[in-house]
């Protein structure tokens, strides 16, 4: 056919940067804000449908590689720019552009100053997260997985909050700390076996000791961009100086890149260090959930209790990462997509709420509900969600992780479970405070929601639910990545466990 | 799909379609015809249930299973959603359709004054739904599901009125005790699938021989696996049914509207527990020691619930305790292996709760929202058909013989009797003597609110009138209910139960025991009923206000009469050694762990380090030249050395 030779997945990629030049073009004249508008709105919406028709198109039903592309990039070297996605990917690449697409419908229009460079900070952003999805080479993975933080420094630092120059730096260094040694750890593997391919490197057979120190480097990265505790202090910062936009992003999509770097990375090349670390990985992500529920509670800041729990939330994921069960793997994956759908919303609802009052403080809100009953409504699906309810997608992530975990180390299981009670005390805190209650003279005014923002909101909410009541077409498309990594970690720690019985 | 199949799914769906129907056209149509429609759903759903439990009983169906969609299927977790009846699902759903018909009828009433009754409505029919849910479940996912819909309907019931602080907090603490259980509910799935693979219930009971003897080890100590899945989900139950440890949520939800309360704090939600461990009967008795410690928590909680009721002044918590107190004698029925009883108590028990919270309503209608028994009094004369049917409540309650609540609580002395062993002993005892709580506070409340001289203000007394016959027809069915169930049900419930439960409830033991029953000396059988006629005389005495002890009892008792007032003072142990600090140690960690700690050693600590570093090294810059000589000798110096040696 014609279009078999186009390079399907790199205009995926390149999409937003083509409608990001367009934006960098318009000048200044009557439409100019209209145009830019149009411009970006349109290219976003656009790669949403355009990851749509991928997912459509393609067969995520086998292990192998979807849209494959392969081109010399580097060619002394032997570097390849190589791309493909598979189930796991193509979920993260359709969050991100509903994501990306939604942040900027519910944002473009309240942005006051420098426009032009907010939409193309967005629309970069966008391309470099794709890229991070798709990048089946180690050197483009890490550009790609670079490359997000100089917008989202940015964005940060241009139209964040009072203190955003503080919270951006130390997101940026923080961030690039943890990046520099995963280089190191890359070079490492790319020097001793010659290949940067992500996937010829899947299940060869690495010296112990070497797979532990690579390990440890991808760790630093990865641990601090989920955020794991202790490497979780850049995030509240970050997230409470961050425009609306950028907290959707932030939370919803930048966290899940941690996540994703695990499970594309870590686990399949090195599975007898991940299993090694496996228990250090526990302690940390349980800590996590009980610390870090417990800080959300006392939280003043509305965004910071929810970035807070966006932590706690995150334990669930490298719990069930390392759990090695096809539950607990699963249950991650899911977790991962869920949090981000739910943490996206939750976050728009306090920016409309910012917008409106220009607090974020939880003891300046007080009735809300009455005089935003349907934003009452939807608030309390994602803060159900967000509480791991049957019924939400933020359940099923948790009871498979739960269930994973307990296959391994009934004390994980129950220090993940103590979330239950955790997450529901400052969820529903937040909740009572800002909607419940009587009317406070601070908020009687309250502009109603615009359509915009119902539907946007509404639509999330829908998605939540839905992926809450049929989970399983989402499992469908995790599963054969995850049997593959299981399938190799096996192979792997049988011929280990044959060689230690050798010796 | 045969009609049969029809009805069992309208019967669990219909509440749903009602919600979702009044929520949608509350928008447009006048509250009242609202409520009106989704009475009327409510009641061709009770339709429906009775029509499906008399074809089982006629038909003699064991079960009926309707498909619904896959949850999950990963592994060897599949979970199928469905509904699956069996003798057990029908008797629940009939009693839930029937009573939340009837609290729908007496809601049109009652809320009639509300401005959002579509959303009342609503929330009722989505709380319906979810119960039939639950019972209806083939497995435990499901379960869950059901478990905390309709704990979260219970949540915005009882903050129904959400500008009130106070109904927020309790609405609040309700789902979070809820939820403490249901970390037990998760960890028990959790369990469950490790020992089972397997959550379907049929599975599970199928498997029960094979894994009977696994053991797994915490702690360093090799605990029976059963038993702790067993020990796991009855945690749950303790929470959603309000035993002693988690009832803390129970009086204190009564803030919501009190058809809310009749229908989910007493007949529905709160038995749930009951359910659960019934459903799961066979694994009960396969790890029969945690039988013991339900007994005895169960136990625990009949007497406590009992001595608290007796001493408090607001008439709704009076009864929610002493829902709590009958849910012990429900799980002290099944610590003793006679499931099947337990749920005959459950059923009797919904009527007559059922009606004391529904009459409840109709005094503090009267009293023009009065909650405190203190300010009534002399009520008969002005609501005499409310006061009929509370004392047919109440008798019911203490178990009067030939009421209903006599069969079931009669069953269940007999076989504590039988049971035997310390236990059984301790158990009988026990039992006893919160039956004679129980008439001493219905009694009580039956004192204060309709004799003795009237304290309400002339204003309120104006305003008594009896209530309107939508609210009196639910009463009335209630009560009659409340007379007959019992008698008409022990025959099927106890004596003919093997045909009647079929495979739905494990009845091997209370079969067993039951044989014994004829066999007790007539003497041991009486004490349950003198004790309750005893209460009455006792109760009626100490609260007549004419009587000359009261002011002696008063004086003597004033500790006790404190202890039991201030509810063991248990909230206040919670709130000194739970909620406190764990909001202290949740500061510290968030002023010190977090930005002392954490903060000092990472980013700062390093910023820090660096900035000085930088500073020390900028010290070097001192602009004369002298000095740069100096460094560049002690450089060349320095090459030097390292290739010289």
């Amino acid at each position: 056919m014609l279009y078999s030779d186009l390079p399907l997945l790199t205009m995926l990629i390149f999409l937003p940067m083509v409608g990001a030049f367009f934006v960098a073009l318009s000048r200044s004249e009557k439409t100019y804000e209209k145009n830019v508008c149009n411009i970006t709105l349109i290219t976003s919406g656009a790669t949403f449908l355009y990851a749509i028709i991928l997912f459509l198109k393609a067969d995520f039903s086998s292990e192998k590689f979807q849209f494959m592309e392969q081109a010399t990039w580097l060619p002394s070297l032997g570097i390849q720019y190589a791309i493909g996605i598979d189930g796991v990917s193509i979920l993260f690449i359709l969050l991100t552009s509903l994501l990306i697409f939604l942040a900027l419908c519910i944002s473009i229009k309240k942005i006051t100053f420098k426009l032009k460079e907010y939409c193309i900070a967005f629309l970069v952003l966008e391309t470099f997260i794709l890229g991070a999805f798709c990048a089946m080479d180690l050197f483009l993975f890490y550009i790609f997985f670079e490359g997000v933080l100089l917008p989202m420094f940015f964005i940060i630092g241009i139209w964040g909050g009072k203190h955003r120059v503080h919270a951006t730096w130390k997101f940026f260094l923080y961030t690039l700390l943890g990046s520099l040694l995963m280089l190191i750890g890359i070079v490492c593997l790319y020097l001793e076996f010659n290949t940067s391919s992500i996937y010829a490197l899947y299940g060869q057979n690495i010296e112990l000791k070497m797979q532990y120190w690579i390990w440890l480097a991808f760790f630093a990265s990865f641990a601090v961009k989920l955020p794991m505790f202790p490497f979780h202090t850049w995030l509240p910062d970050a997230h409470v100086e961050a425009p609306m936009a950028g907290s959707i992003i932030l939370a919803g999509i930048l966290l899940k890149m941690g996540g994703y770097g695990f499970f594309r990375l870590s686990l399949p090349i090195l599975p007898e260090a991940s299993q090694y670390f496996s228990t250090f990985i526990f302690t940390l992500s349980c800590i996590a959930v009980v610390y870090t529920s417990m800080i959300a509670f006392v939280q003043k800041d509305i965004k910071k209790l929810i970035a807070y729990s966006s932590v706690a939330h995150m334990g669930f994921v490298t719990v069930g990462l390392f759990t090695f069960t096809i539950y607990g793997m699963q249950g991650a994956i899911f977790q991962m997509l869920s949090h981000g759908l739910i943490s996206a919303a939750l976050f728009m609802c306090v920016g409309i709420l910012y917008e409106r009052t220009n607090s974020r403080e939880l003891e300046f809100y007080g009735g809300v509900a009455t005089i935003l009953p349907v934003f009452a409504v939807l608030m309390m699906i994602f803060t159900l969600g967000s509480i791991g309810f049957p019924g939400t997608s933020g359940f099923v992530g948790e009871l498979l992780v739960i269930i994973g975990a307990y296959q391994v180390s009934g004390w994980t299981a129950l220090g993940l479970g103590v979330s239950v009670i955790l997450s529901a005390l400052y969820g529903l805190l937040l909740y009572k405070k800002v909607l419940f209650g009587s009317i406070k003279d601070t908020c009687k005014f309250l502009k109603h929601l615009t359509y915009g923002e119902q539907t946007i909101l509404a639509a999330l909410a829908v998605l939540i639910v839905i992926f809450g009541l049929f989970p399983q077409c989402i499992l469908d498309l995790i599963e054969p990545a995850v049997k593959v990594i299981l399938e190799k970690t096996e192979i792997s720690t049988f011929s280990t466990m044959l060689n230690s019985k050798v010796k | 799909m045969t009609f049969l199949n029809v009805a069992v799914f309208l019967s669990v769906f219909l509440p749903l379609i009602s919600s979702i129907y009044t929520i949608i056209i509350g928008r447009f149509v006048l509250g009242k015809v609202v409520a009106i429609h989704a009475t009327a759903f409510l009641f061709l759903a009770a339709f429906f249930g009775w029509y499906v439990g008399v074809n089982f009983y006629i038909k003699n169906v064991a079960e009926i299973q309707i498909h619904l969609w896959q949850w999950i299927d990963i592994g060897f977790l599949t979970v199928n959603f469905a509904l699956r009846f069996d003798m057990l699902t029908v008797v629940m759903v009939i009693m839930i359709t029937t009573i939340s018909a009837l609290v729908h009828l007496y809601s049109i009433g009652y809320m009639k004054k509300d401005k959002t009754l579509d959303k009342f409505m609503s929330y009722m029919g989505l709380f319906t739904f979810f119960m039939l849910f639950l019972v209806a479940s083939p497995n435990l996912i499901q379960l869950f599901f059901g478990w905390e819909g309709v704990g979260f309907c219970s949540y915005l019931l009882i903050g129904y009125w959400y500008h009130k602080e106070k109904a927020n907090n309790a609405a609040m603490k309700a789902f979070v005790v809820n939820r403490i259980g249901d970390l037990g509910f998760l960890l028990g799935i959790a369990a469950c699938f490790y020992l089972f693979e397997s959550i379907d219930f049929k599975v599970i009971i199928e498997t029960i021989p094979l894994v009977s003897e696994k053991n797994i080890v915490v702690l360093h100590m090799s605990v029976h696996t059963l038993m702790l899945v067993a020990l796991l989900l009855f945690f749950a139950a303790m929470g959603k049914s309000a035993q002693f440890g988690l009832h803390t949520w129970l009086p204190d939800a009564m803030e919501g509207p009190t058809p809310a309360s009749a229908l989910i704090h007493a007949a529905t939600m709160v038995t749930a527990g009951v359910f659960l461990l019934v459903r799961l009967s066979p694994l009960y008795e396969a790890a029969s020691f945690s039988l013991e410690i339900i007994a005895i928590i169960g136990l625990i909680t009949a007497i406590f619930a009992g001595t608290v009721a007796v001493v408090q002044n607001d008439i709704k918590r009076v009864i929610a305790y002493s829902t709590c107190s009958q849910l012990g004698f429900m799980f002290f029925s099944i610590g003793v292996k006679a499931y099947a009883i337990a749920i005959f108590h459950l059923v009797t028990h919904a009527c007559f709760k059922a009606l004391l919270f529904l009459g409840a309503g109709s005094i503090i209608q009267a009293m023009s929202d009065e909650h405190n028994m203190k300010k009534m009094g002399g009520l008969f004369k002005y609501i005499p058909k409310t006061y009929a049917v509370m004392w047919i409540g109440t008798l019911a309650l203490i178990g009067i013989p030939f009421f209903s609540g006599y069969y079931s609580k009669d069953a269940i002395m007999e076989i504590v009797l039988v049971y035997g062993g310390t236990l059984g002993k301790i158990i009988y005892y026990g039992a006893l003597f919160s039956i004679f709580l129980t008439a001493l506070y219905a009694m009580r409340v039956m004192m204060l609110v309709f004799h003795g001289k009237i304290k309400a203000h002339e204003k309120i007394i104006a305003h008594i009138k009896e209530s309107p016959m939508v609210m009196l027809v639910p009463l009335f069915i209630l009560a009659i209910g409340s007379i007959f169930v019992g008698g008409i049900l022990s025959v099927e419930f106890v004596n003919d139960s093997q045909n009647f439960w079929g495979r739905s409830i494990v009845l091997t033991s209370q079969l067993k025991l039951i044989e014994k029953v004829p066999h007790i000396p007539y003497i041991y059988l009486i004490p349950p009923v003198v004790l309750g006629f005893l209460g009455i005389i006792v109760g009626w005495l100490l609260f007549e206000e004419k009587f000359i002890w009261r002011d002696v009892f008063k004086k003597k008792l004033y500790k006790i009469h404190l202890f039991f007032f201030e509810k063991w003072y248990i909230d206040e142990f919670y709130e000194l050694f739970i909620c406190r600090p764990y909001q202290k140690i949740a500061m510290i960690l968030w002023k010190k762990g977090e930005d002392t700690i954490i903060e000092g050693i990472g980013p700062k600590g390093i910023s820090y380090i660096i900035l000085k570093a930088g500073r020390l090294l900028s010290r070097l810059q001192t602009g004369y030249l002298c000095h740069y000589i100096l460094g560049a000798v002690i450089g060349i110096v320095g090459i030097l050395w390292i290739f010289l040696i």
